[in-house]
């Protein structure tokens, strides 16, 4: 109860210039945030330098929950890598291994097909329509590296959203009644 | 400054901070191992050979793949990821890559192994140029590690030939 009391007295007396200061370093901390993560992308050559895990179609390997870190470059896209890509009109992007590439002599253009380690058939089914192979504009970058289990944090407060508001307003609460 | 927050606050700075340098030292260690890996390949039958109604050729090869991979294994290995690709040019295509069987290897043990199968993935041409055709088949690696970079090498074996007629 002693709590509760103080924490309405502090923000009883909460006076504009500290609120203010407070503030500023809040978008500060936000900004560099942002920063980091632009950089990341610049560095990486990919709009989405970090991809959570979502379904169990690379179990064993990579397992619901897991971080992937990807890069992008110029270099032919080649059977074995990990890929991730978008299938046009679905916003989820989807991780899964090349299984064939077939590179156009002439133009250097490349028709490719994945498939999920744990799948027992390749992604035909997946594509859109009609299409039977991938190309590269949706291909949005290689696998390079993996941190097992942090992507389960956005999980969880992507499928239960009431933990992201939880979360926010608990911090919101701390910055303003800190005494710093 | 000795609130109990305070306190939860450096120590989970510090746990995580801790926990993502050992992550980024196992995966360095990685670089100090000293890989030797060795295979071999053989084509034991052609199965079949036909030209399908929609006018692709289909090949159906009998395997006998040899390999030791063991020496891929570090302490940072969850699995190793292996498969056989047959590769091949065509006046078309500049390069056709078309995966044939792959393995998921979880442990040093299985790594050595000898099996006799045919293809598990259909070996389909963009066309009808597989006659006659000479072809590479590579045994590619992808080692998953714990935690950390991944990597992946082959090994290239030339010198095989598709029949010149259909049967």
């Amino acid at each position: 109860m002693g709590w509760i009391g103080e924490t309405v007295d502090s923000i009883k007396s909460i006076k504009i210039r500290q609120l203010l200061t407070q503030a500023v370093t809040l978008g500060m901390i936000v900004t560099s945030a942002l920063i980091i993560w632009k950089a990341m992308m610049c560095v990486t050559g990919t709009e989405s330098p970090v991809v959570v895990v979502l379904s169990g179609s690379m179990e064993p390997g990579f397992q619901r929950g897991d971080i992937l870190l990807l890069r992008m470059t110029k270099d032919p896209i080649r059977t074995g890598e990990i890929v991730v890509f978008k299938i046009d009109g679905r916003d989820i992007p989807i991780v899964h291994r090349v299984i064939e590439v077939h590179e156009r002599k002439t133009t250097g253009k490349v028709d490719v097909l994945t498939k999920g380690d744990n799948n027992d058939v390749d992604d035909i089914d997946l594509y859109a329509d009609g299409q039977m192979w991938l190309h590269r504009h949706h291909i949005m970058g290689r696998a390079v590296g993996f941190l097992p289990y942090v992507g389960w944090v956005t999980i969880i407060m992507t499928e239960k959203p009431i933990i992201k508001y939880i979360l926010i307003g608990a911090m919101g609460l701390l910055v303003i009644t800190s005494k710093d | 400054m000795h609130s109990f927050g305070y306190r939860g606050n450096a120590l989970l700075t510090f746990a995580v901070t801790i926990l993502a340098f050992m992550c980024a030292i196992a995966s360095f260690s990685d670089n100090f191992s000293n890989q030797t890996p060795s295979a071999q390949i053989q084509i034991l039958n052609i199965n079949w050979f036909q030209k399908q109604p929609h006018g692709n050729d289909e090949v159906s090869l009998t395997l006998n793949i040899t390999a030791d991979l063991q020496s891929l294994f570090t302490w940072n290995t969850k699995q190793v990821f292996a498969f056989v690709a047959a590769e091949y040019k065509t006046s078309k295509n500049s390069l056709n890559q078309v995966s044939l069987w792959d393995a998921i290897i979880p442990e040093k043990e299985h790594a050595k192994f000898w099996i006799q199968i045919s293809n598990k993935y259909r070996f389909i041409d963009q066309g009808y140029n597989l006659r006659g055709k000479d072809f590479n088949l590579t045994l590619h690696w992808h080692v998953m590690p714990k935690t950390g970079k991944m990597f992946a090498d082959k090994i290239v074996m030339s010198g095989y030939r598709l029949p010149d007629a259909y049967r």
